[in-house]
């Protein structure tokens, strides 16, 4: 076997799963963090209406449950040496047959745990929020049911030790996303919204499948263990394939090019889920599928570029469309889907990008979460209209939500000292570098991260000045105010988050040492451009952004039904005409062949080939009914021909 | 305890339940208390006689027994088990409770025997199925494998749906085509064997290694009738039609059950007695079986009826069990035979919750519902339920079997492999598209004042399926245990061994 070449200097430990020793302490209690909200989903679906007048707080009480477990097993993690760092729990036997084995367990590493506080401190807020978001809805119960199972797979997916496992949470979340998105689905266009996220995402799905079969036929294992502890013995074209496949499932659930589609139409569901699992947490899951994969993906070049690829073309899509969208959801779930792709083009640049992948995500998850709860609130005050056009001078209405939104906006912009500077710059920076696979990519990757921060200037700071700022362009009967404290204390954690955090993980390097038993330790790597040129470079394309947002939405007056607008305006409202494309192409030319198949299947099967063969018995026995009237009769004559054959084939033989 | 005849009393229970139904005098106003009382007696029995079956001691048949039934003829009146089989009848007897207690009201007691003829009828099927998968001499299995048609024949043409006759004719046409098609192959098998008054028994036919144009024309013979039952494309066409004219009932034991013979055929006579020839057909039943699983799938999507698109979708995922029969590796035939009882239990809360659907609208068209989740919210919780079963959600039973059929198949056929994988694509489309016709939308506030939802009854009847599928799908290790063994002594008569992983063969030649 060669030794197989890489083009980065390599400086990994082994991956986690393959040093993992069993837990011992709090983390022998890991279980605890999925089996909390798993029975609050239980107990509230279980039930039924017997635990409507409890069922809500319990369920937020058993996320945050979740949230002290997830606490303190990480404390018990950072007093132990780094490279101690990696515990497994093993749970049960749960398949087993020939070459497949797989025993269901935990794995408790820096990267999983890292998820578990993001997941259940942003989706416990969000319970809070929806306490007072959902509290008029009849069927508040069911819907924190839902968040309980969502929070229950998501875990599920984090902590899984193996990749079949990992499946498990990786379909769970999504029936959990299909479960919310048409959460209101007595309105046709939201059931049609969820069906479309799940079969999508099962296009993605049925990718993973077959990467799991390449795995258990080259590995003869779907545990992390054994897959990336043997990675480096299978050929690179195996591994290209298996990274492939784990990307197109990461664009399933990620929502990334070309399986975004689904996104935008699942902000049909209400408010909090789409904050909770459209934004900061569900949607990440594709990069939290190629990061822990990295022991393929570091082996792998192309397919590591293929990562980088869909990533810069997603973050420059997401922004395109996030520039027309006057639904302030739908320009929230662009800007998702660009800020996704930032991460994945982190990801996809391998050593040097894991960990900022990952540092994003993580501040990310609080600015996006906090800015869709602001969103909420902005509807809460606004009878449910989403339509910017008729939004403007709320800055007054509803000061802690101006407030907080604007703690996430300049986060998302990278304003300095906000969170989004300390890890989207870091991006941007890392994407410059050149890691000898020729200077090109470094310049590609490094201006279309330049750029799309030019441009997510420009539709946030839209989306800012169109709902705070301007004349108010308010429908005559809204009477905007202020939400409750439910609602607004969230908002205000988060927005917390969203200023201070990138700081904070950023000092002395916190949030990358802690990740690097698990991503590795990597030598600085200059740019092709110097450091400060760059952040001096995005500074400028930020400002510029911004600058021409509040020329046009801020000053200017915002016309409240859309100006027709140029080709280009109507290509982004219409998200770049994604959904002509499935229709023509997809959709219309499948519907044809379900109806020409109905057709062949009783024309042709029935009707020809076999219908005439059973026909031709059926002439032959109505003959026989004529003589014998009645079917049964038949029957008894053809046992009675048949026993007779029997006998005297008996008879020859002897 | 091992001289207690237990698979003969499993046989002979329901029997004499049948025929003292129908000995009571006319009009017996408890025979549905008598039939529910006799299947579940024969439910505890079962789970007795499973007992006494010994999971680790490799894959041979257990519990058995041989009687001389006609000596002339080489015919034994033999039965034995062995995980496989084990399960299939373990996987009968539970459902036919759960189907007597969901035809409580199909049927009203009017006094005339028209009742007691609908469970006896039952009763006597679910001795046909018990004999049908614990027979050891092939021509004893032939025997059930054409009796078995009689009360199925008659639970359709006699208590079906309106277009009940033509229905229960083509069924049984089509059966007929393949039974007698065994018929000459198992005459035939007979002449190759060692003759004698047990010539018929399975131990003196497997082994023979007959091979040659003989060899595949015996294969033929029980390979069609086989797909026929199954059913495989292209001699389906008889399920949707079965399936829709017969009572919800019976349906789940005609798709549930009684299908399963055809693939629980394919392993035990097909590949056991002809493995040359089994390997001769395999790339035409495997292109066959893809077809089927996209062909079922894609048919399922466009129906408007919604017993025939339960029919189809099983087209669908006998696609899937015949693949990883015939990809013959250890994981594809343990997934396939594991989707063999899976796909009961689906089936089973498919056409039941559909049946609940239709004793309240009256019409099995999607198209007339709409809104049912604000009705029915309960019912339309387990139609979604069931239905993310069928699609295969990993968490439920389905899940695990038709994961190890694809990567099972994947080890020695990665292109059918992927190609079938799709039809993971087009369940979700199947299941998601009906349940949305039929559960979202707005409320029909006309319908909704005058439905109910689930009654206690109802509760009783889907509550057992939905515990196998969460059972089956966290912890299916006790079922694997039972099947493992059998698979692997099938694929020895086989002879065909599994693939290595390929790094470790590479570490090996290098």
């Amino acid at each position: 076997m060669s030794v197989l070449e890489t083009s980065v200097g390599l400086a990994l430990a082994d991956p986690s799963a393959v040093r993992a020793v069993e837990a011992t302490g709090t983390s022998a209690l890991a279980w605890l963090l999925i089996a909390l909200p798993l029975l609050g989903a239980a107990l509230l679906l279980i039930g039924g209406r017997a635990t409507d007048s409890f069922g809500p707080l319990l369920a937020t009480l058993l996320s945050w449950g979740s949230f002290v477990v997830g606490a303190l097993i990480v404390l018990q993690l950072s007093g132990l040496a780094e490279d101690e760092r990696a515990m497994s729990v093993p749970l049960w036997d749960w398949v087993t047959a020939g070459d497949l084995s797989v025993h269901a367990g935990l794995l408790i590493d820096p990267l999983s745990m890292a998820f578990v506080l993001l997941i259940t401190f942003v989706g416990s807020l969000i319970h809070v929020y929806s306490l007072g978001y959902m509290e008029h809805d009849p069927d508040k119960r069911r819907f924190f049911a839902y968040l309980n199972l969502f929070v229950a797979a998501m875990l599920i997916l984090v902590l899984a030790d193996s990749y079949l496992l990992l499946f498990v949470g990786w379909e769970g979340v999504g029936l959990a996303s299909y479960l919310l998105i048409g959460f209101w689905n007595h309105n046709p266009a939201y059931a049609s919204a969820a069906n479309k996220a799940f079969v999508v995402n099962r296009i993605g799905d049925f990718a993973l499948i077959i990467a799991m079969a390449y795995m258990l036929a080259t590995f003869g294992g779907l545990d992390f263990a054994t897959v990336h502890g043997s990675a480096g013995s299978a050929s690179t074209t195996i591994l290209t394939i298996i990274g492939l496949l784990l990307l197109l499932g990461a664009c399933g659930k990620s929502a990334q090019f070309p399986l975004q589609s689904w996104l935008g139409d699942a902000m049909a569901g209400p408010t909090p889920v789409s904050a909770l699992i459209h934004a900061a947490t569900m949607v990440t899951a594709g990069v939290y599928l190629v990061v822990r994969s990295q022991a393929i993906f570091d082996l792998t070049p192309e397919a590591r570029l293929a990562v980088a690829v869909v990533g810069a073309i997603t973050l420059l899509y997401g922004a395109i469309v996030g520039c027309a969208k006057d639904d302030i959801k739908k320009a929230l779930a662009a800007s998702t889907m660009s800020q996704i792709g930032y991460m994945m083009l982190a990801a996809g640049l391998g050593p040097i990008g894991y960990a900022f992948a990952i540092f994003h995500l993580i501040t990310h998850g609080f600015f996006k979460a906090g800015m869709f709860l602001g969103a909420g609130s902005v509807m809460h005050g606004m009878a449910d209209r989403v339509d910017m056009r008729r939004f403007g001078g709320l800055s007054g209405m509803m000061k802690i939500t101006w407030l907080t939104f604007m703690a996430g906006w300049l986060a998302i912009l990278g304003v300095p000292p906000f969170a989004g500077f300390w890890s989207k710059d870091k991006i941007i920076e890392s994407a410059f570098v050149d890691q000898g696979n020729g200077a090109w990519q470094a310049w590609v990757f490094g201006l279309v991260a330049l750029i799309g921060a030019g441009i997510t200037a420009f539709y946030m700071s839209r989306l800012f000045f169109m709902t705070f700022h301007g004349k108010a362009r308010w429908e005559d009967d809204v009477d905007p105010h202020e939400s409750p404290l439910t609602m607004t204390v969230p908002m205000i954690v988060l927005a917390v988050g969203s200023v201070a955090l990138g700081f904070i993980l950023s000092w002395r390097g916190t949030f990358a040492s802690w990740l690097e038993p698990v991503t590795g330790h990597v030598e600085h790597h200059e740019p092709v451009l110097s450091v400060p040129v760059i952040m001096g470079l995005t500074l400028v394309l930020v400002i510029i952004g911004g600058a021409i947002a509040w020329l046009r939405y801020g000053r200017d007056e915002v016309p409240v039904v859309a100006p027709v607008g140029s080709f280009a305006t109507r290509a982004a409202r219409q998200d770049l005409f994604q959904d002509e494309f499935n229709e023509n192409f997809l959709r219309r030319p499948g519907a044809s062949l379900v109806a020409g198949l109905e057709v062949a299947d009783d024309d042709v099967i029935d009707g020809g080939l076999v219908g005439g063969t059973s026909r031709g018995l059926a002439g032959v026995a109505d003959v026989v009914r004529r003589a014998q009237n009645g079917f049964v009769r038949t029957y008894a004559l053809t046992m009675l021909a048949g026993i007779v054959a029997i006998l005297g084939a008996v008879w020859v033989i002897q | 305890m091992s001289d207690v005849p237990w698979l003969s009393i499993l046989l002979a229970v329901p029997a004499l339940g049948a025929l003292a139904l129908v000995l009571m005098p006319r009009g017996f106003a408890r025979a549905r208390e008598f039939a529910l009382g006799v299947s579940l007696l024969t439910l505890v029995l079962a789970v007795l006689a499973a007992l006494q079956f010994t999971v680790g001691s490799g894959g041979e048949l257990q519990l058995t027994e041989v009687y001389s039934w006609i000596p002339q003829f080489g015919v034994s009146f033999a039965l034995g088990v062995d995980g496989i089989a084990l399960s299939m009848i373990l996987l009968s007897v539970i459902l036919v409770p759960v189907c007597l207690v969901a035809a409580w009201n199909d049927v009203p007691a009017d006094g005339t025997r028209r009742l007691q003829g609908y469970v006896a009828w039952m009763l006597l099927l679910e001795a046909m199925m018990i004999g049908v998968f614990a027979a050891t001499d092939v021509f004893l299995f032939y025997v059930f494998f054409e009796a078995m048609l009689v009360p199925v024949y008659f639970l359709i043409g006699q208590y079906g749906g309106p277009d009940r006759a033509r229905a229960a004719t083509k069924f049984l046409l089509y059966s007929l085509l393949g039974g007698l098609i065994m018929l000459v192959a198992v005459i035939a098998l007979y002449a190759e064997g060692p003759g004698g008054t047990d010539g018929f028994l399975l131990a003196n036919l497997t082994g023979l290694e007959i091979g040659g144009v003989t060899e595949k024309l015996l294969f033929l013979g029980f390979f069609i009738a086989f797909a026929i039952k199954a059913p495989m494309f292209p001699v389906h066409t008889w399920l949707p039609h079965a399936a829709t004219e017969a009572r919800p009932a019976t349906a789940v034991l005609l798709v549930g059950v009684l299908d399963k013979v055809g693939t629980f055929g394919m392993l035990r006579f097909c590949l056991q007695m002809f493995p040359e020839a089994s390997r001769w057909a395999t790339p035409v039943v495997l292109v066959l079986a893809v077809v089927s699983i996209i062909y079922g799938a894609l048919l399922a999507i466009g129906q408007k009826d919604m017993m025939r698109l339960i029919a189809f979708t099983s087209i669908s995922h006998f696609g899937f069990i015949v693949m990883g029969i015939f990809a013959m590796t250890t994981v594809s035939q343990t997934g396939s035979t594991l989707y063999m009882v899976n796909h009961g239990f689906t089936t089973a809360a498919l056409f039941l919750v559909a049946g609940m659907l239709v004793a309240r609208r009256g019409s099995r068209l999607i198209a007339d519902y709409g809104g049912w989740q604000r009705v029915t919210p309960l019912i339309a919780g387990t139609l979604l339920l069931s239905g993310l079963s069928a699609l295969s959600l990993p968490g439920l039973n389905a899940f695990v079997s038709e994961f190890m059929v694809i990567v099972g198949t994947f080890q020695r056929y990665p292109v059918f492999a992927i190609v079938g994988a799709t039809g993971v694509i087009l369940a979700a489309l199947y299941i998601l598209l009906w349940y949305q016709k039929i559960a979202t939308g707005p409320k029909p506030e006309e319908v909704a004042a005058r439905t109910h939802d689930m009654s206690v009854r109802e509760k009783f009847v889907i509550a057992p399926l939905i515990a196998a599928f969460l059972v089956l799908g966290f912890y299916p290790k006790p079922v694997l245990d039972l099947l493992e063994p059998a698979v692997t002594t099938t694929l020895q008569h086989v002879g065909v061994t599994d693939p290595a992983p390929t790094i470790s063969a590479e570490g090996s030649e290098g």
